[in-house]
């Protein structure tokens, strides 16, 4: 998982942290994840998730893209085509796997993307305090007044929909949320002894963001994170659900439940089967997220 | 209080006022010329030119805003490309049919999800518990445009009870509770609805209820010798101002959110104008529906916020 480098690029920052001896915290959530199954299990799912669409031209048994107008409609079972057909006699299932490719995208970089940004933005209003935390926090006060689903469709919307909007408007819709996170850490560490003595030694403040404010951070973040990723691709697939998101051909996993939401009358089941690879990739991902939360011991 | 209620709105007028900006700012979004998308393809250079020196497009952005923010107040929100009726009375018109199941919606979700959440509380760590904290994390997961879908399976083609789509019989513009014709096409929306907040909610009614029912005074309580339900009562009470400023806020998201469920059910609230906005590339109408939800949004956080301090006197204190 592209997500876990940045818990483990935190190691040496943690460690740095006069705080137990060394690796403690990683070794400490770890062994207590290492008996919670429900977390591993979903891990599981989402390590499956990512493979099976980073390798979906080498799984799927059909090209997603070729159509036939005597398969249209097949139903869930029918030979050659383990899930069904869609409108076009297109094979389901390898469209699902391909799709995952961009319903995974629009959950995790949206995320990834708003946590350098609003992480950022977040580290300094919290560090820097005053009329800077004043400016910057207002700001995030005036997205936060806007429901998540209409800024994501407003912004999406008006620049006229497609992948990058989309991801643009997901992102942007995540950055107050994800700053309001870091700001709140980060102003309780700079209260710390240690960051005091830090400064009494005559570390600079860049580096003690960089050593001790960032490393202590990581661990909230993350999982929260991990929980906006879950929100994501519920998102990403919704704006792509109203034909704002990848243009047709393409497989998504929004755009294809919107489109086999025609057929709802011949072929319920098949129709449904996008959907439940939604719910069942944000389930895993919230899931997990509620897991790391308990293990790392963060109060929600 | 009156001094808090007084803090408070003063707080939310500069947030209002951001969100003003914001959503002159979209029509600045939309790819190119502001002005094109102000207007009708077919407009002749008189009605451009005309519109442009009206709008004042000719000015500096500030003062475009400000002429902006003068026409908003006074409730001109422009006109929609498609209908050519004004912007305000098609979102008002939207809004009300949206309230009508969003209200509905925000309480069935509240009762259950509060029955549920202090059931869950009072059995912590029992099978019942357990079950209804992996029903919330459903809850919260699960896209509730397929929820939708998937309701109109089961209840609409297998079954065929409910109408799947639209708003009581030949497109008819009000719509009326009482009215059992009409008032069936609104079942399947509503309950979609409600079962959006209905995982949130779950969660934090039971760890509000937990949170009263681990309090010294229910010791004591116990201690007397009370029934469980008298001490779940205390508890209830307890815990309840908390619950209900999250479902007034729950009702902001619903409003603001329900463009997936208006579309999939063709209601035509103001989710299902946005996305007809957004089909048409109708920039005036997509904004004003945009900044009136996003005041009603910022309306009902404020009330909420009034209104809890009146229930709930500690709260002030935090």
């Amino acid at each position: 998982m592209s997500t876990d480098t940045a818990a483990i690029g935190s190691v040496p920052l943690l460690a740095k942290a006069p705080r137990g001896p060394r690796h403690s915290f990683v070794r400490t959530v770890v062994a207590r994840l290492r008996y919670d199954y429900l977390t591993l299990f979903f891990m599981g799912v989402i390590l499956l998730a990512i493979l099976s669409a980073v390798f979906a031209p080498w799984l799927a048994p059909h090209d997603p893209y070729a159509t036939s107008m005597i398969l249209r409609l097949k139903p869930v079972g029918f030979e050659g085509h383990l899930l069904g057909t869609d409108e076009l006699g297109r094979d389901v299932l390898s469209r699902i796997l391909y799709g995952g490719r961009m319903s995974l995208m629009m959950g995790i970089v949206p995320v990834l993307m708003a946590v350098l940004v609003g992480g950022l933005l977040g580290v300094v209003a919290g560090f820097a305090g005053g009329w800077v935390n004043m400016i910057i926090m207002r700001i995030m006060d005036v997205f936060y007044a806007f429901p998540s689903v209409l800024l994501a469709v407003a912004i999406s919307g008006t620049l006229g929909g497609g992948v990058v909007s989309g991801l643009l408007a997901l992102t942007l819709v995540f950055i107050p949320s994800m700053c309001r996170i870091t700001e709140t850490a980060t102003t309780q560490i700079r209260g710390l002894d240690f960051v005091e003595a830090a400064r009494a030694s005559g570390a600079s403040s860049g580096s003690i963001i960089l050593d001790h404010i960032v490393g202590n951070i990581l661990p909230p973040v993350f999982v929260y994170a991990s929980s906006l990723v879950s929100v994501s691709v519920l998102l990403g697939a919704g704006l792509s659900f109203l034909g704002l998101g990848v243009a047709p051909p393409t497989p998504d996993w929004g755009q294809m439940l919107s489109s086999l939401r025609q057929a709802i009358y011949v072929q319920p089941i098949v129709c449904a089967l996008p959907g439940l690879a939604i719910f069942i990739v944000s389930l895993s991902f919230n899931l997990v997220s509620d897991g790391l939360r308990q293990a790392m011991d963060i109060k929600a | 209080m009156w001094t808090y209620a007084a803090q408070r709105v003063l707080y939310a007028i500069p947030i209002a006022l951001g969100v003003s900006i914001v959503c002159f700012c979209l029509v600045y979004l939309a790819p190119g010329d502001p002005l094109q998308s102000l207007l009708p393809a077919d407009a002749t250079a008189e009605d451009i030119a005309a519109i442009r020196r009206l709008y004042g497009f000719d000015k500096a952005l500030p003062l475009q805003y400000l002429d902006w923010l003068v026409r908003v107040i006074s409730g001109d929100l422009g006109i929609s490309l498609q209908t050519n009726r004004p912007v305000l009375e098609e979102v008002l018109r939207a809004l009300s049919n949206t309230l009508s199941i969003a209200v509905g919606a925000v309480l069935l979700a509240f009762v259950l999800a509060f029955t549920l959440g202090t059931i869950a509380a009072y059995n912590r760590g029992k099978l019942i518990d357990r079950v209804a904290t992996a029903l919330s994390a459903v809850g919260v997961s699960i896209p509730n445009y397929w929820l939708a879908i998937v309701l109109v399976i089961v209840f609409a083609v297998n079954l065929r009870w409910l109408p799947a789509t639209g708003m009581g019989g030949q497109g008819s513009d009000s719509f009326n509770w009482l009215d059992w014709d009409q008032a069936r096409y609104a079942i399947l929306p509503m309950v979609t609805m409600a079962l959006l907040p209905l995982g949130v909610v779950m969660r934090s009614s039971r760890s509000a209820v937990a949170e009263v029912l681990g309090q010294d005074f229910v010791q004591m309580l116990r201690a007397k010798g009370l029934r469980p339900i008298a001490i779940l009562t205390h508890a209830v009470r307890n815990a309840l101002p908390q619950i209900l400023a999250i479902m007034g806020l729950q009702l902001g998201y619903l409003i603001g959110g329900s463009i997936l469920i208006e579309t999939i059910f063709t209601w035509p609230g103001t989710g299902f104008l946005m996305s007809k906005a957004i089909l048409t590339r109708d920039i005036p109408l997509l904004q004003g529906t945009i900044l009136v939800l996003a005041l009603a949004f910022v309306a009902i956080n404020l009330v909420v916020d009034i209104l809890q301090t009146v229930v709930d006197p500690r709260v002030k204190r935090a």
